[in-house]
């Protein structure tokens, strides 16, 4: 009988706490992975439209950024609802691309300046006519090499 | 006065096992978001030479959408689920017979030779993006259709996943050179030339 009884006024065991570094490292480890670095948050809308013949953007590094759609709901009292292009953390005017993409160029190491790419990341319910401002002023830099981001999928659901 | 005697600790010694069990199946499950799109070169500013290029007219496969979203394809009007028939019958016509590889109908009034055919695309400045992002795909799916048939026949894999792996990094580098020349081959027998003039105004 006594065996039972002398249990109940003992301590609480403590927890053994050597796994606890497995634990966080492996957290750690998770989080190191997955996460990617965002430099500028997203002012428009930016549904990107499908496509099926699509190439991947490899090496993050040599490609520039150029957001174009309509202001998000709270800076549409502000910019209005027309689309707009965002370089990084602010709106800009076409005009300023040129700039933006020299600037951008400037950054970058030596050896990559020849090889960069101007990824467009473009709200399916832009007009045309807003990029075609965009590659002309891609032109005058001589930033050929553009990249239509898309999502995969059937091209035809775009239509709808 | 019993005896205090703490309850025996638990076991600890499979916690690792476990924790590298859950990091491998985590590091497995998750992929880093890539992005992936059309990709496109844009002509350059300046023309290289003062000349005008003299292109004959049946050369050239004109594409026109308007602000609706609608196709104007050599004059006629046509359904986008078409277009990439009508970009292969016309990349691969083969009107001067030389070459080999195309199965084209050799139709006196359309391209001489892949090599000559040029595609053009127009837009209005109102039309949606989406549509254009349609018409591109399709163009680009007509030449890609036509490089993965030759890539099977040559190679007896597709094209467009030669190319992937080419453009991976993370490709030894001896299969990426391997693979540079037949990239190429397949590249200059159907090669891409999409013309993007600049847009009509009205």
């Amino acid at each position: 009988m006594a065996k039972f009884t002398k249990k109940k006024d003992g301590d609480l065991p403590a927890v053994s706490t050597a796994s606890l570094p497995d634990i966080v490292f492996m957290l750690l480890f998770f989080f190191m992975t997955v996460t990617t670095m965002k430099d500028s948050s997203l002012m428009v809308e930016n549904t990107l439209p499908n496509a099926t013949e699509i190439k991947k953007l490899e090496k993050k590094d040599r490609v520039i950024y150029i957001y174009v759609g309509k202001p998000t709901q709270e800076y549409q009292k502000v910019f209005g609802s027309e689309p707009k292009i965002q370089l990084n953390d602010k709106f800009a005017n076409v005009d300023e691309v040129g700039t933006f993409i020299l600037a951008e160029r400037a950054k970058k190491p030596q050896e990559l300046q020849n090889v960069l790419t101007t990824a467009l990341k473009v709200d399916k319910n832009a007009n045309m006519g807003l990029i075609a401002d965009i590659k002309q002023e891609l032109r005058k830099v001589n930033a050929l090499k553009v990249n239509y981001t898309t999502y995969e999928g059937d091209a035809f659901n775009n239509l709808q | 006065m019993p005896r205090r005697k703490a309850a025996p600790e638990v076991n600890a010694g499979s916690m690792a096992d476990i924790a590298f069990l859950l990091l491998i199946f985590f590091l497995v499950t998750t992929t880093i978001e890539t992005d992936a799109g059309l990709d496109r070169m844009l002509p350059p500013m300046e023309p290289p030479t003062d000349q005008d290029v003299i292109i004959r007219q049946k050369n050239i496969f004109t594409v026109n959408i308007n602000k609706n979203g609608q196709l104007l394809v050599e004059d006629n009007l046509m359904n986008l689920k078409d277009l990439r028939k009508a970009a292969t019958a016309f990349l691969e016509n083969n009107a001067d017979g030389s070459c080999s590889y195309c199965k084209g109908k050799k139709d006196p009034a359309s391209s001489d030779n892949p090599t000559k055919a040029i595609i053009s695309l127009k837009n209005d400045r109102e039309t949606k993006y989406s549509t254009y992002i349609t018409v591109q795909n399709e163009l680009v799916g007509a030449y890609n259709d036509l490089r993965n048939r030759e890539a099977q026949k040559l190679y007896k894999q597709d094209f467009t996943k030669m190319e992937a792996e080419y453009l991976n990094p993370e490709t030894p580098s001896a299969i990426r050179d391997d693979l540079k020349d037949k990239v190429k081959r397949i590249q200059d027998m159907f090669p891409q030339k999409l013309s993007e003039a600049e847009t009509s105004t009205n």
